[in-house]
Formats: structure tokens, C-alpha cells, sequence
């Protein structure tokens, strides 16, 4: 190839580049600006809230928004709520998975296809059809306005026990068979082999739900009634509605609720990204 | 998977029968069988009946047939908030479609700052429904919102987005577009990125043009990809309801009262279970047939592996 046309080649290839950097960095800002002007207005003195036109920075950085939003609704209280719902239901949904993908994938017991069938087909089911029926069974055990009624039925997923199953298919029997001989039963292939192995695995599941948990709105908006019980989303819902117009106020709630996840989403960005494109799983 | 094989025994009546896998499963299938299989069959059978919201065990609530399925589907109420969910889900899933399959094109293109970019697009789809619904209620705040700043700073008329009866449903769908778009765009990315780049050299030696390889390889090969996301965000968008509760609480004018939203108000609300659990197994219907219709219609040309 003459040098000439490569040096245009390359130019063309510079442009090219350009444009789609362009192209990408606008999009980019549509995602972006809208969290940018969420933070911008949870630093506003309410003042300037109401100022055409509106500034895009804070004038002077006003803290105090989010004192006055925690002390407006109990967030902390939501918060801890929150996490103690999002931590049990993934605790111990990475434990009854783990038992049920291991039997799954490496078990030979009658019916064992079958079963795991039916959870499969499970999974095609919208969420949304069973509340009310779900509701019922939670009133007639006692559980309305329980912190149970949030983590018990969440505990057991057909999803993770799919997830897991599909991972601990691929891990190699020879280091199962090795501790077998060495005198592990299964209690110990689970847990000195096979989790050891699935980290990667787990870790993603882990995060998911907890994102699923920590996120959800409707089932504590059914379930939930005194406000020292809601969730942060909940609480979070319920305060748009006392305060409708304080937006200063409303956007620094709106930043706590949504500062954990973020920030659990910049650290484990990669078991994110992996978990959805292998999963498709919907955050 | 290819690996799944690796054990051999699988379903082998002659090989010993290990009945630990039966404990082994117990603490989910339990869990599963009361808290999600049952209440699934419990809100049928409540479907037929006239259903109090605080119905004591071992009160019986009188049958009532499919009367509450006849009231579904001759409801005005119902009928609207049918029309206006089909209206989200028309609104939604070609626009999340359609933009996250340009942004996985785009991040497949071997640029610098592909994670910057990805991270910027993901991070809506972590974010919390109601987190979103306040956040795009705020934007779209008619008197002081930064959408109408910015269409009056380019001399564009502003508009009162969620207070008008014709502009609030688009803006439920330009937020709910925005928080879905990432999630598309990274199950692209990873069909892309599956796609073997010998098939695009070959299809260039024979002199195919950009546009023919996107027709012809990257559209074929990305197909199952493009239909799972086709059918999950078909199943998701009947199911909208949280930027709907935040954004408009159906309003104005039950402009944008969707079929969730109008069961929870008969369920929640008007304590009407009965009925509101005729409305769940209508919703459920609809899904299923809409999925069954495209399963008959690109199914064929998606081969799943297990």
C-alpha cells in the first residue's frame, strides 16, 4: 500500500473516532446530567431552589439539607432496616442455593430432573401474579408489618439455585473425588471445594439480590404499615409525599437512598457486568 | 453449556440413588413451595371468589364464579389502564431496544474509555425505581425543571410534562427508557463480543460492505440475544409500577394508570382481593400469550443451550 493513501486511512480513522467519541460522550451526558442535577439541587439553599433561571451549581454548598432529611424522616432508622433485610435475605439465599445447586448438579436422586424443571418453570412467572395471594399466607401466618415478611419469602430463589447449578456444572469433579478419598463427606466438599471454587459466582448472586432487595418497592409498600419498619425506598416514597415541594430536601433523600448501591456498584462493577451477560438477569 | 457433561451419571436410574439430594434441597424447595409456588395457585383460586382483604383462616368467602373475570373484562377503568400499559410497553421496549443495541455497536468498536462510557450507561439500571421516579419527576418539574430550562435555553416551547394529560405517559417512557437502556446494551455487548471476528474478515475479503456484515453476521449471530431481551423487557414493562406510583400516582386524569398500579389500588385500597386477583391472573394471561406469540414467531430462528 502506497504511504499515501494509509496516511489517509489513518486520518479518516482519527475522524471516525472522533465522531463516535462525540456521539458516545452526548449520550454519556444524558445518562449522567440527570444524577449531576440531583446532587446540584441536594446542595441548594431552598431559596435558590426556586431561582429562573435555575443555576446548574449550588451557589454556596449547603450540607444541611441532608441533616434536615434525616431528621425530616427517620433514614437512618430505614437504613438500617434496609440493610438488615437486604443482608439476611442474601445470606441465606446464598445458602439454600448452594445446598440446591449442589444437589442439583452433582446428586443422583429420583426425580432430581424434574424438580429442577418445575423451578425453571417458575422463573417465567410475573412476580405481580402471586402478591395477592402471597399477601394472604403472610396475614394468616401473622406476618403483616414483620421484618419476616420481607426476608423469609425472599430466601429462596429459582433464579440463584439456576445460576448456581449452571457454575458448579462447569468445576472439574476431580478435586470432589480427591477430598472424598482424603474423607470429606458432602457438608465438607460444599464447603472446603466447591465454594472456594465459586467465588466469582457467588459473589455475583450475592450482589443481585441484594440490589433486587434493597431496591424493591412494591411488595414493602403491600406488606409493611408502621414507619419505624419501612425501607429506605419505602420511607423514601412516603417522604415525596409529606414534602412534596422541599425538592432540596426530597433530592438529598433521594441521593442516601441511592449512595449505597452506587457505591457497591463502582467496587463490584465487573460481577455486575458478568452477571447480566450471563444471566440476563434484570437489575 | 459444553461443560455440562462432565458428569456422566446424570439421571441414570442404575447408578446409586443418593437420598441426601432430597435434603439438600429441602430449605429452598419449602421456602419455594409456600412463598412462591402456592400464593401463585392461592390468587387463582381467590380469582373466584368475593375476597375481604383480611379473610381469617378458615373463613370461607363466598364464590362467586367467574364473576369477577366478566367485571375485568367489562370494566371502563380496566380497559383504560389496559389501553394505557399497552401504550407504555409500545413506547418502551423498541426505543431500550433500539438505543442499547447503538450503544453495544458503539462500545464494540475498540475505542479507549469503553468502561467510562459503559459505567456511565449502567449506572441508572442499579438505581432504584422510586430513586429514578423522583429524580425524572424533579427534571421534569413543569415551573422549575432542568428539561424546560434546557428547551427554552434552544428556543424550543416548554411544556408541563406530568401534569398534562398528553405528556405525562411519553415522560414515564423517556425515564423508563433511561433507566433500561444499560441493561440491553450490556447483554449486546457480550453477543458482540461472541461473535467470531473471522466471520467479518471473511465477509470482507468477499467485499461486503459495513452495512451487509451488520445485516448478515451481526444481526443472525445476535439474534438470541436480541429476543431474550425483546421478551424480558415485553414481561417487565406490563409489570411498570414504581416510577408510575413516584412520578404521576397514575394521574392526571388516570393518564397513566397501568394495570399494576390499578390492581394495587383494588387490592390495597379498596380491599377487593377477588378482584384484584381476577386482574393479576388477566395480566398473567396477556403476558403469557404475548411471549407465546413470539416465541411462535422468532423462536425458531433462537436455539437455546441448557
Amino acid at each position: 500500500m502506497a504511504s499515501g493513501t494509509s496516511k489517509a486511512k489513518k486520518r479518516r480513522d482519527v475522524l471516525k473516532k472522533t465522531v463516535l467519541h462525540v456521539v458516545l460522550i452526548t449520550l454519556a451526558a444524558a445518562m449522567v446530567i440527570p444524577f449531576l442535577w440531583m446532587i446540584s439541587t441536594s446542595l441548594k439553599r431552598p431559596r435558590e431552589i426556586y431561582v429562573w433561571p435555575p443555576t446548574l451549581l449550588p451557589q454556596e454548598i449547603f450540607w444541611s439539607n441532608y441533616l434536615k432529611s434525616w431528621s425530616a424522616a427517620p433514614f437512618g432508622r430505614f437504613y438500617l432496616n434496609s440493610l438488615f433485610v437486604a443482608l439476611s435475605v442474601t445470606g441465606g439465599q446464598l445458602i439454600t442455593c448452594t445446598f440446591a445447586a449442589y444437589a442439583f448438579a452433582r446428586l443422583n436422586f429420583r426425580g432430581r430432573d424434574t424438580i429442577f424443571l418445575i423451578f425453571l418453570a417458575t422463573l417465567m412467572i410475573p412476580a405481580q401474579v402471586a402478591i395477592i395471594g402471597l399477601f394472604q399466607i403472610i396475614n394468616w401466618i401473622g406476618w403483616v408489618d414483620s421484618y419476616y415478611a420481607l426476608i423469609v419469602p425472599g430466601v429462596a430463589s429459582a433464579f440463584g439455585t439456576f445460576l448456581l447449578r449452571q457454575f458448579f456444572l462447569t468445576l472439574p469433579t476431580e478435586l470432589e473425588d480427591a477430598a472424598r478419598i482424603d474423607g470429606c463427606g458432602r457438608l465438607g466438599i460444599i464447603r472446603h471445594v466447591i465454594v472456594p471454587l465459586s467465588v466469582p459466582a457467588l459473589a455475583t448472586l450475592g450482589i443481585f439480590t441484594f440490589m433486587g432487595v434493597w431496591n424493591d418497592f412494591m411488595w414493602p409498600l403491600v406488606v409493611m404499615n408502621s414507619q419505624e419498619h419501612f425501607t429506605v425506598q419505602l420511607g423514601l416514597a412516603i417522604f415525596r409525599d409529606a414534602r412534596s415541594t422541599e425538592w432540596n430536601l426530597l433530592m438529598a433523600g433521594t441521593v442516601t437512598a441511592t449512595l449505597p448501591i452506587l457505591i457497591v456498584f463502582f467496587f463490584a462493577q465487573r460481577y455486575f457486568i458478568r452477571g447480566i451477560a450471563l444471566t440476563g438477569l434484570k437489575g | 453449556m459444553g461443560e455440562a457433561k462432565t458428569e456422566k451419571s446424570r439421571g441414570n436410574p442404575r447408578v446409586r440413588q443418593d437420598w441426601s439430594g432430597y435434603l439438600f434441597i429441602l430449605p429452598a424447595a419449602a421456602i419455594f413451595s409456600i412463598f412462591v409456588a402456592l400464593p401463585v395457585l392461592f390468587t387463582f383460586y381467590i380469582s373466584f371468589h368475593d375476597w375481604p382483604l383480611l379473610a381469617a383462616p378458615g373463613q370461607q368467602p363466598p364464590y362467586v364464579g367467574l364473576d369477577n373475570y366478566r367485571r375485568v373484562l367489562t370494566d371502563e377503568e380496566f380497559r383504560r389502564s389496559f389501553i394505557n400499559t399497552v401504550y407504555y410497553v409500545v413506547g418502551t421496549v423498541p426505543a431500550t431496544l433500539i438505543i442499547a443495541l447503538m450503544l453495544a455497536l458503539l462500545l464494540n468498536t475498540g475505542l479507549r474509555g469503553i468502561t467510562w462510557y459503559r459505567t456511565a450507561f449502567f449506572t441508572p439500571v442499579v438505581t432504584a425505581g422510586v430513586a429514578v421516579g423522583l429524580l425524572w419527576r424533579w427534571v421534569f418539574n413543569t415551573d422549575y425543571g432542568l428539561l424546560n430550562y434546557g428547551l427554552k435555553a434552544i428556543g424550543l416551547p416548554t411544556a408541563a410534562w406530568l401534569d398534562s394529560v398528553h405528556l405525562a405517559m411519553p415522560a414515564i417512557i423517556i425515564a423508563s427508557v433511561w433507566k433500561g437502556v444499560g441493561w440491553g446494551m450490556v447483554i449486546f455487548l457480550a453477543g458482540l463480543q461472541g461473535i467470531p471476528e473471522h466471520l467479518y474478515e471473511a465477509a470482507r475479503l468477499d467485499g461486503a460492505s459495513g452495512w451487509k456484515q451488520f445485516r448478515h453476521i451481526t444481526v443472525p449471530l445476535l439474534f438470541p440475544a436480541i429476543f431474550f431481551v425483546l421478551i424480558m423487557s415485553i414481561i417487565g414493562s406490563f409489570q411498570v409500577f414504581d416510577l408510575v406510583y413516584v412520578m404521576t400516582g397514575g394521574g392526571p386524569l388516570h393518564a397513566t394508570d397501568v394495570i399494576i398500579f390499578y390492581l394495587y389500588q383494588f387490592a390495597f385500597q379498596r380491599f377487593q382481593l377477588g378482584y384484584a386477583a381476577a386482574v393479576s391472573y388477566v395480566l398473567f394471561a396477556v403476558i403469557f400469550l404475548v411471549t407465546l406469540a413470539q416465541m411462535r414467531v422468532f423462536g425458531r430462528r433462537v436455539q437455546y443451550e441448557m
